[in-house]
């Protein structure tokens, strides 16, 4: 557990950097401006890229090498994309991933 | 004070309410699991207002995480949000003593809201921004105390909840997928942080991903770039 003093530190770098990156166009840019292309590239292809990067480090800790060989994230993730697929509904297939993960841990056991 | 102004952005801002009670009451579950009490969910949802990062976040204050490592996954996973703002210049223009909370507040569901036009009057249009995002803030708010404190009151395990993270960013990756016409970003994104998990174990490899996932990109433009926008105005 961090010291508060630590956790204030993270939490004002998070809550900091987030403004910076809303703000800074209102500071410098007029609405006629261009972001230099670079950036607009970056825009257009990070988002994406980001999403994929996160959902491996949500599942860092998963190990397949070892017993239960990530059953539950890999089984509850398949759900997610299903209903995704599906209904194109993120709040319901979130729910329906969530719900399926905490069943499978609660019933399911090798 | 306009009272039909705030109804009609209150009756914009329904959308949100729903998603943002449910992924905030998600968010406030894994922050008291992590050990951080209401207060906490209530610190973090006032003053960085970001759902993707505030579920980072949870793993950042666990981990812990360096500082450096805070600011680097914040652009990484914030970048997008220069964008909005880019976009709302002009909107936002003339907003007076609203605009700093107006770009505080630009989150992906409101930018989504604002973006549309609405039929306000001129002088009342700033007005009307600020309250759809100060409704939507006050849910995000909402869900992450309401969360937080029934973490600690639920009769059964809660840790599961913890998954709504990984299903957040599995169904976001899935719907980018089916809906975009680039999709080996998205793939990039994957793979190289998986070499990277095993490269450089599950402690440390989030920052060279991050730098060789940019690298990546930038190196791929040429290949990557849609072709239709070319625009030389």
């Amino acid at each position: 557990m961090l010291s508060t003093v630590d956790a204030l530190l993270i939490i004002t770098v998070m809550s900091l950097g987030t403004y910076f990156l809303r703000g800074f166009p209102f500071l410098i840019l007029k609405a006629k401006d261009k972001l230099p292309d670079t950036i607009v590239y970056l825009g257009k292809v990070l988002p994406g890229a980001v999403m994929g990067m996160l959902v491996i480090y949500c599942l860092k800790d998963v190990n397949l090498f070892v017993a239960p060989h990530g059953f539950y994230e890999l089984t509850a993730s398949a759900v997610v994309i299903l209903t995704q697929a599906w209904r194109r509904n993120m709040i319901l297939s979130i729910i329906a991933g969530t719900a399926a993960y905490m069943l499978l841990q609660n019933f399911v056991h090798f | 004070m306009n009272s039909k102004v705030i109804k009609a952005a209150w009756v914009t801002s329904l959308p949100v309410l729903v998603g943002y009670v449910i992924m905030g009451f998600g968010f406030g579950i894994m922050l008291l699991n992590a050990g951080y009490g209401v207060g906490w969910a209530l610190l973090m949802s006032v003053t960085i207002y970001a759902g993707t990062l505030q579920y980072v976040g949870v793993s950042l204050l666990a981990a812990p995480a360096s500082l450096i490592m805070t600011l680097l996954t914040t652009l990484m996973i914030n970048g997008r949000h220069l964008f909005y703002s880019l976009s709302m210049i002009g909107k936002y223009s003339g907003s007076g003593k609203l605009k700093p909370y107006l770009a505080f507040a630009l989150t992906d569901e409101t930018y989504a809201l604002l973006s549309a036009e609405y039929d306000i009057a001129e002088e009342d249009r700033h007005a009307f921004y600020f309250w759809v995002s100060l409704f939507n803030q006050s849910y995000w708010i909402i869900g992450g105390v309401l969360g937080n404190l029934a973490g600690a009151a639920l009769p059964f395990d809660t840790s599961g909840v913890g998954f709504s993270m990984t299903a957040l960013f599995v169904a976001a990756f899935t719907e980018q997928f089916l809906s975009s016409q680039e999709r080996v970003s998205a793939i990039l994104g994957l793979t190289i942080t998986l070499v990277s998990r095993y490269l450089w174990g599950r402690e440390l490899f989030l920052i060279p991903a991050m730098l060789i996932l940019t690298v990546t990109l930038l190196a791929l433009r040429k290949y990557l770039e849609p072709q239709e926008v070319v625009d030389h105005a």
